[in-house]
């Protein structure tokens, strides 16, 4: 007999959920860390470097993360490593953030005005300090909307884990919705429990948007 | 650990996945015009008088943006045969990525509609344009300038989301790809080289659409 979708089943798919969760944060904290080095390198000003992050970055805006997962996941596996499944996906989603959140705060830092540079280097402080104290903290500001609008992605996009076969929400639900027969129940609360995450994040991104956007104006 | 790289089944299998291409590009050009039917629908739904209809509107919009495409494709997979729709899959995700797609679409629209100030209207009449002129000159052109470099950019992102409906095994390149791969057991390479073939067809969509743009939404310079 097919078990109904019941207490048990909805524990599978909360486990399943703590995996989303898990994976979003480590891809995030991982992209973050990259992105930044990417988005350094990508307004560095040598003109060579700029290029190979522009490409990085092109390459991965311009093809499906689905493959994207594809080739990191078969790829590792080829070097011979035994990584787990949950390594694997990681990595695929820390290289997809990294690019992303390198794009995004490239162009941060690009908005942050010319003179606050100057006005550092006649300061006559270095690259280092410059970034760190004058350029960085206001780029940050600038690009917060567009980065909690790309963790929205990203959450979203860790479903796709669940085609390469790691059971994070979306494979937990197509388990269960494979034993109970009932998929539109099951994905319902699926697709529920993605927006009780995403919903919040979008709604504090485009609020912040809208403030930044009235602060500019004055 | 001897495994050596062989693209040589990708090579056999170009007219396939050439033809997988055209599969992914069809499927695409489908689901965004469904989702400019929706867009355009829903704007006007939008702003109707009916406090429903907005409300209905809002909630489809802002579920669709928070929640996974797998997820939804699923859910429709399942859905459409229940009100009727038997479907096959192509169709199936023809109809997900309208949907998705039209979401998206159709805050974009509302974007580019409401920045035609209502001034440029009346300094139209003012200039002694008929109506015709005024909608195709002051409302339309500028809306769709405005706009266009979302909408397309909205179109490549359609076509890259096109991958997923692999997972209901719509006829795309992915699961083109996954057939070749199933057969051949060369994931690697198969995956490594779709994945450039996808890049071929952004940059593609990307030139074809700035060419566009140059022709049709360049200020006028005489």
């Amino acid at each position: 007999m097919t078990p109904h979708f019941g207490l048990p089943e909805f524990g599978f798919l909360l486990r399943g959920l703590q995996w989303t969760v898990l994976l979003t944060l480590v891809a995030f904290a991982g992209g973050c860390t990259a992105g930044l080095a990417i988005a350094l390198l990508r307004t560095c000003g040598h003109k060579g470097v700029e290029w190979i992050t522009r490409i990085y970055i092109g390459v991965f805006q311009g093809t499906p993360l689905l493959l994207q997962l594809f080739v990191v996941y078969y790829g590792l596996a080829l070097t011979g490593l035994k990584l787990d499944a949950f390594v694997a996906v990681a990595i695929g989603f820390t290289v997809n953030a990294s690019a992303f959140l390198g794009e995004i705060w490239r162009g941060a830092i690009q908005a942050v005005p010319r003179g606050q540079t100057e006005a550092a280097m006649a300061l006559g402080l270095h690259y280092s300090s410059r970034m760190r104290d004058i350029v960085l903290p206001q780029a940050i500001r600038i690009s917060l909307p567009a980065t909690i609008g790309y963790l929205v992605q990203l959450i979203k996009g860790t479903s796709l884990a669940a085609i390469v076969g790691f059971i994070e929400l979306a494979r937990a639900g197509q388990i269960v919705s494979n034993q109970t027969f009932q998929p539109l129940l099951v994905f319902g609360v699926v697709g529920a429990m993605y927006f009780i995450l995403c919903w919040p994040l979008s709604w504090w991104g485009s609020r912040m948007e809208a403030r930044l956007a009235l602060a500019s104006q004055r | 650990m001897g495994y050596t790289l062989d693209f040589s089944v990708v090579w056999h299998a170009m007219p396939t996945l050439l033809w997988g291409c055209v599969g992914t590009l069809a499927l695409a050009l489908a689901g965004m015009t469904l989702a400019m039917m929706i867009g355009v629908a829903g704007v006007a739904a939008r702003d109707a008088k009916a406090a429903w209809l907005r409300a209905f509107v809002i909630g489809f919009v802002e579920i669709v943006r928070n929640t996974p495409f797998l997820v939804q494709i699923f859910f429709l997979f399942f859905a459409l045969p229940l009100i009727g729709l038997k479907l096959n899959p192509t169709a199936t995700a023809i109809i997900a990525l309208g949907v998705n797609g039209g979401a998206y679409a159709i805050e974009i629209i509302r974007g580019g509609v409401q920045s035609i100030h209502k001034g440029q209207v009346e300094a139209g009449y003012a200039l002694g344009l008929h109506k015709g002129q005024v909608f195709r000159f002051i409302v339309l052109k500028p809306a769709l300038r405005a706009i266009y470099p979302s909408l397309t950019g909205q179109f490549i992102m359609l076509t890259l989301t096109s991958s997923i409906c692999s997972a209901v095994s719509a006829y795309e390149l992915t699961s083109v790809a996954q057939r070749i791969e199933s057969d051949t057991f060369r994931s690697f390479e198969v995956y490594f080289s779709v994945t450039f073939l996808y890049l071929g067809i952004s940059w593609l969509l990307m030139l074809g659409f700035a060419a566009i743009s140059h022709r049709f939404f360049s200020y006028p310079t005489r």
